[in-house]
């Protein structure tokens, strides 16, 4: 006989995790399926972890969650070729607990979330594919999965199954994602002893660092870079959106390599032994193109509906508090003993549009429209700044007002006067 | 029939990491998984349930932890699963380990008689290749190392037939049951797992024995008591730096070329020179 349950998870990353543990400790009947060896072992990410939203399901996470280092110190840096320019910010408010934000292992993190959502009562099963949802007329009544004998029943399917949600795809929610909505981002790991980030980075027991970089690394194209302390290593990585790469014709790893060559980059690297080198994809679609996340027996949460605020790096914390409201609908839902209609699950929408999760969102929408038409923010801007910087600062007779005006006259010569205000009007709308 | 299939629960070795300051095996965070080679001992032991019926327990003796790697068993279609777990069989070695694990067996013998003991071939974390042999010599059973192919199977007659790989061909070897068999690897392939057994295993309860259910009364045959091994030290060896030396082709015939690697293998290998001349005479 088919199994059936309460509620199907698909995927056991943090928006996954999020919305089973919370079902099953309303006493939901969950079953959460996993396609990898164990959660984590496919998942990706830089990783910061933002306390604020774990707090919210787990309030002890810190007792128990393998955490990193807690960030004290943010640093922007703007690159060319042989500088950078940029802002740091650290502040010991960051260092006094309850702390906001800490580097993390995802393959660790995952682990330890997913004990927290079998401790709670949910089943979960690994190594097992959903490969389509099984459909009444238009409402999802449960999955297939890649086994024999896999069909099982459930009266709501919350899908977590991260960017390029296949499952959606294959149901007709939504149309298959674009090359110009997801950035290819690749990372790589170097350990390092303790006291040697500690050094590098002037930092002491589990305070950290994190640095977030634009400008020639992606070599116009759309994307960041960042670097980010772990208690024995650092994390390195850089990501571009996938179209830009496919016209450049540049593979991320090679961005990676000429990254970490950089006089800024290479010192902080120096000595230690690469141990990890992952690539993975971020949906950096924005705003506009969440697709529909909900249905009649169905649920979109995480990186599968475009939650990813990409200008502030933040993916995870969307994924848990989007998987959270889901599951509180559901509980809510249930209570009243009320059918997951998409007419009552709209309510999962309705809490979503009250958060930061679509605000967020919905303030930055323009964004990724303005970066993709205006690559000079990743090319002209960040050498045009290095060189202003380089020019202060040299000592050489030239008094301050002349230097000024050659500035002046280099940002007019390389971008015009027109094209400045035209760029500082884009960003400040886009912005706004 | 009821076979007991032996496993170890052993970190992933592709995914080890040696410490690259202190030189360290780093086992945190590592992903433990069935020691590859017990698995086709567990599939050929399926197998043989597929085509005679009967009844498959796998054991293994671990920490508690190792209840996920009998999980896995049980969703590739395993009945029964015991844990043998004690905090007395700590710092074992083969000996220690295939007196505990022979015990234990003895115990599971009660319930049901035992036929037949697979064992993988080696570990791939303590690749010693001993445990199996420990363990037959100590129930009496006889012993099949190496098998590639199961022949024959008589049940009735208690006899069975298989091909065992020997150094320069396959010898065929038939025997009384009961016995203990270790497969070599790359005999067969393992199932994919059933939905049903997935969550028959998701659902299943592990049975945890100590040493006292697996009837053990001699603790100073157990544990590091019981274990004369000692591991003296253990370090990781030094790269080889050295970097490879490149003679340029352009210009020079073969003949040529194969003369000068020559002459630079026999500088460098003095010994190597006489072996060759010595094979071939
Ligand atoms: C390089 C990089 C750096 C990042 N840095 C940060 C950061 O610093 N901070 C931050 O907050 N976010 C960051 N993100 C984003 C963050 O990783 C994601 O937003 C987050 O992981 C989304 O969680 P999720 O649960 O929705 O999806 P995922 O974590 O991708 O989990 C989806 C899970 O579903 C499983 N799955 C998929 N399909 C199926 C199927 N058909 N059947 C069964 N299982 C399936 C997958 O195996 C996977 O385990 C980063 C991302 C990348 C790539
Ligand atoms: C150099 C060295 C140092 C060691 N140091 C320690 C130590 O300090 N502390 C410590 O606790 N251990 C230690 N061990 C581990 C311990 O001695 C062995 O792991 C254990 O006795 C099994 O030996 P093996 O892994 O070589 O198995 P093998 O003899 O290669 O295994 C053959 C088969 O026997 C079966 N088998 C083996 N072990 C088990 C088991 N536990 N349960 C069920 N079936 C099993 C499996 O089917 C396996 O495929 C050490 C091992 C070595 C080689």
């Amino acid at each position: 006989m088919a199994e059936k349950f309460d509620a199907i998870v698909v995927g056991a990353g943090p928006s996954g995790n999020a919305a089973a543990y919370t079902l099953a400790k309303a006493g939901m009947k969950v079953l959460q399926l996993e396609r990898g060896e164990y959660p984590g072992s496919k998942n990706v990410q830089g990783a910061i972890l933002y306390a604020d939203a774990l707090e919210k399901i787990i309030p002890d996470f810190r007792d128990d969650a393998p955490l990193e280092r807690h960030i004290i110190e943010q640093r922007m840096w703007v690159l060319d070729d042989e500088s950078y320019i940029g802002t740091h910010y650290r502040s010991d408010d960051f260092n006094k607990p309850p702390y906001n934000r800490y580097t993390i292992i995802r393959a660790q993190f995952d682990k330890w979330f997913s004990e927290k959502v079998q401790e709670a009562g949910a089943m979960l099963i690994c190594e097992t594919t959903v490969s389509d949802l099984l459909m009444d007329g238009k409402r999802v009544i449960g999955v297939q999965t890649d086994r024999l004998g896999g069909e099982i029943y459930a009266d709501i399917v919350i899908l977590a199954d991260g960017v390029n949600s296949l499952l959606a795809t294959k149901a007709g929610f939504h149309p298959e994602i674009e090359p110009k909505n997801v950035a290819l981002a690749v990372k790589e790991i170097h350990f390092m002893p303790q006291e040697t980030v500690e050094a590098r980075f002037n930092v002491q027991g589990d305070a950290g660092v994190v640095i977030e970089m634009a400008g020639k690394i992606t070599q116009g194209m759309m994307g960041t870079g960042f670097l980010y302390t772990n208690k024995e290593s650092l994390t390195i990585g850089v990501g571009c959106m996938l179209s830009d790469l496919k016209k450049q014709k540049i593979s991320p790893y090679q961005l990676l390599e000429q990254m970490k060559a950089h006089p800024s980059i290479a010192p902080i690297l120096e000595g230690g032994e690469m141990k990890e080198y992952t690539a993975h994809l971020i949906p950096e679609g924005g705003y506009k193109a969440i697709p529909q996340v909900f249905g009649d027996g169905w649920m979109i949460v995480g990186d599968a509906a475009m939650f990813v605020n990409a200008m502030h790096r933040e993916g995870s914390n969307l994924a848990m508090t989007s998987g959270c409201f889901a599951a509180e609908t559901v509980i809510e839902l249930a209570d009243k003993q009320k059918p997951f209609t998409a007419k009552n699950l709209a309510r999962y929408r309705e809490k979503l549009d009250a958060s930061f999760v679509i605000k967020d969102l919905k303030k930055y929408k323009n964004m990724p429209d303005v970066f993709h038409a205006n690559s000079q923010f990743f090319t002209t801007y960040p050498e045009m700044l290095n060189q202003a910087a380089h020019k202060m600062l040299t000592v050489d007779g030239v008094d301050k007002k002349t230097k000024e005006k050659q500035i002046m006259a280099n940002f007019k010569h390389r971008r015009s006067l027109f094209g400045l205000m035209g760029d500082a009007l884009k960003l400040w709308r886009a912005f706004e | 029939m009821h076979i007991v299939v032996c496993i170890k629960q052993v970190p992933d070795s592709a995914q080890i990491r040696v410490h690259p300051v202190t030189n360290t095996i780093m086992r945190q965070g590592v992903p433990a998984i069935v020691n590859p080679y017990d698995l086709f001992s567990l599939e050929e032991a399926l197998r043989l349930k597929d085509k005679y019926g009967g009844h498959v327990t796998v054991i293994s003796m671990g920490p508690p932890q190792a209840e996920g790697a009998l999980k896995k068993c049980i969703a590739f279609g395993a009945d029964a699963a015991i844990l043998v777990t004690d905090r007395a069989f700590a710092g074992a070695d083969t000996l220690a380990t295939s007196f505990a694990l022979a015990s234990a067996i003895e115990q599971i013998e009660k319930d049901m008689k035992v036929d037949m003991v697979f064992a993988g071939k080696q570990t791939i974390d303590g690749d010693t290749a001993q445990v199996g042999p420990g363990i037959a010599k100590r129930l009496d059973m006889q012993l099949l190392t190496y098998v590639s192919k199961i022949d024959e199977l008589d049940l009735a007659k208690g006899e069975i037939k298989v091909q065992r790989r020997a150094e320069g061909g396959v010898q065929v070897l038939q025997t009384r049951l009961p016995c203990l068999i270790t497969m070599l690897e790359g005999t067969n392939e393992m199932r994919f797992a059933t939905m049903e057994n997935m969550f028959r295993a998701a659902r299943y309860p592990v049975n945890f024995w100590n040493k006292d259910t697996a009837g053990i009364v001699d603790v100073s045959k157990i544990g590091l008591k019981g274990s004369p091994t000692l591991v003296s030290k253990v370090f990781a060896p030094k790269p080889n730096t050295k970097p490879a030396e490149i003679i340029d082709t352009e210009g020079h015939e073969p003949r040529d070329l194969a003369l000068t690697l020559l002459s630079k293998l026999f500088t460098q290998h003095p010994k190597l020179r006489d072996s060759i001349v010595k094979q071939a005479a």
